[in-house]
């Protein structure tokens, strides 16, 4: 090892794997520090903030978990805006939805190795291993993240760096090469058990769940949206809305987000600016926001449908106030939608 | 005594602009947050004692909570 303390910065993304990665180059004298990004599509705080099921888990951070378990400093950088190219230009495609896993890495890694030159950083540690994910983490794509970032062999994988050449920290000694680990492919046996000799007994598991982009049900409302509003950009307000409430587009010129309980309610509230909205004054029910240009039919589908979820399904006649984007309310009288009335093709 | 109004924003957002905001200020100088989403009564904690500031006091009124801390040394 060499006598000046060198420095890395840590991707976290606060499961398993990058939390060891970040641990074995402590182990090894080396001050570390984590980097998290905020992308509007991680899974944390979404449905945590709003929905009663998911408050009753215990609510944490998992990124900021791990640092304060390995007594780092962690840097949470917002990158919702340079973040777009990603998801919608994938220089090398989707997984198995909308899910830009490869230039997601690569991206991170230069944003990390941007930060890394601006802070007085020597070089940059992931939690990769080789064979763990399908479009992001083989052996022929591990090259590819190194070069395509910028970051060469400054990029060094402490789990799987014994099944790759050595990079600038190993060759020039700032961290010793036979204290790295050899790990490959999807099976968590080893990582396991470094958890364990490091007195890990609490982690997040998020198996490629930690980002929206990987779940189908979010990857069809997307693309739902780019289709109806015909390219493929999108804002934070979008990538929001679409994880909240009901989602139906019972015509093509619009869609109804419809709230799931008060949690929801209470986020879709704050929209009620942004959008034609509807909520029912006879019963209690939820409040419904109108996406798309809708003509007073549609409105009235629209508040046949939100009826159906309020407390009046069953009643003859449930009175729904509308407001139009910036205009007043108006009181529409109507029957509730029957259920065979609302066709499964409607949810999005 | 700084502001910083994350009303609305959802985890990590009001802990990022935190970040921000501290990020200008100096040693000893103190900071409110206010915020709507209940996630900041784990997160903002954490992400202080971790980078070495203090919360002097939670405190919730209506539906907002407001997070005051003292920035430190690092």
């Amino acid at each position: 090892m060499s006598e000046t303390p060198r420095k890395a910065v840590a991707l976290i993304s606060g499961g398993l794997d990058s939390m060891l990665a970040a641990r074995v180059i402590q182990e090894q004298g080396v001050h570390v520090e984590g980097i998290n990004f905020y992308t509007g599509f991680c899974v944390e705080g979404h449905t945590q903030a709003l929905r009663k099921k998911d408050r009753d888990k215990p609510k944490r951070n998992n990124a900021l978990w791990v640092a304060e378990q390995l007594d780092m400093p962690l840097h949470i950088v917002d990158i919702v805006e340079e973040y777009k190219d990603v998801v919608i230009n994938p220089r090398h495609g989707y997984g198995a939805h909308l899910n830009p896993c490869l230039d997601c890495k690569i991206f991170m890694v230069n944003k990390a190795l941007e930060w890394a030159q601006e802070n007085g950083f020597d070089f940059i540690i992931t939690g990769e291993v080789i064979g763990q994910r399908p479009k992001s983490q083989r052996a022929d794509t591990m090259p590819v993240i190194a070069e395509e970032s910028g970051a060469f062999d400054r990029l060094l994988r402490p789990l799987c760096a014994k099944n790759l050449p050595p990079t600038l920290p190993e060759r020039e000694g700032w961290v010793d090469r036979e204290g790295l680990h050899d790990i490959t492919g999807r099976s968590r046996k080893v990582q396991m058990e470094l958890a364990e000799r490091f007195g890990f007994d609490d982690y997040a598991q998020p198996a490629g769940g930690c980002c929206m982009l990987t779940n189908e049900e979010y990857s069809r409302k997307l693309t739902d949206m780019w289709r109806h509003q015909g390219d493929k950009d999108y804002e934070l307000d979008d990538v929001m809305l679409l994880k909240v409430g009901r989602h139906l587009r019972p015509r093509d010129n619009f869609k109804v987000i419809i709230g799931r309980e008060e949690g929801e309610n209470r986020f879709l509230e704050g929209y009620r600016k942004q959008f034609t909205h509807l909520y029912p004054t006879s019963h209690n029910g939820p409040l419904t926001l109108v996406d798309g240009e809708a003509s007073d039919d549609d409105l009235e589908l629209a508040a046949r449908l939100l009826a159906r979820f309020s407390q009046g399904k069953k009643a003859d006649s449930v009175t729904v106030d509308v407001v139009r984007r910036g205009g007043e309310p108006r009181s529409l009288e109507v029957a509730p939608l029957r259920p065979a009335e609302i066709s499964r093709d409607w949810y999005i | 005594m700084h502001q910083v109004d994350a009303r609305r924003l959802l985890c990590p957002m009001p802990v990022i602009r935190t970040q921000d905001a501290v990020r200008d200020l100096e040693p000893g100088d103190e900071l409110e947050v206010i915020c709507t989403d209940p996630g900041v009564k784990h997160d903002i904690p954490v992400w202080s004692r971790i980078n070495g500031h203090e919360v002097l006091e939670i405190r919730e009124a209506d539906d907002e909570i407001i997070v005051h801390l003292r920035v430190g040394e690092r």
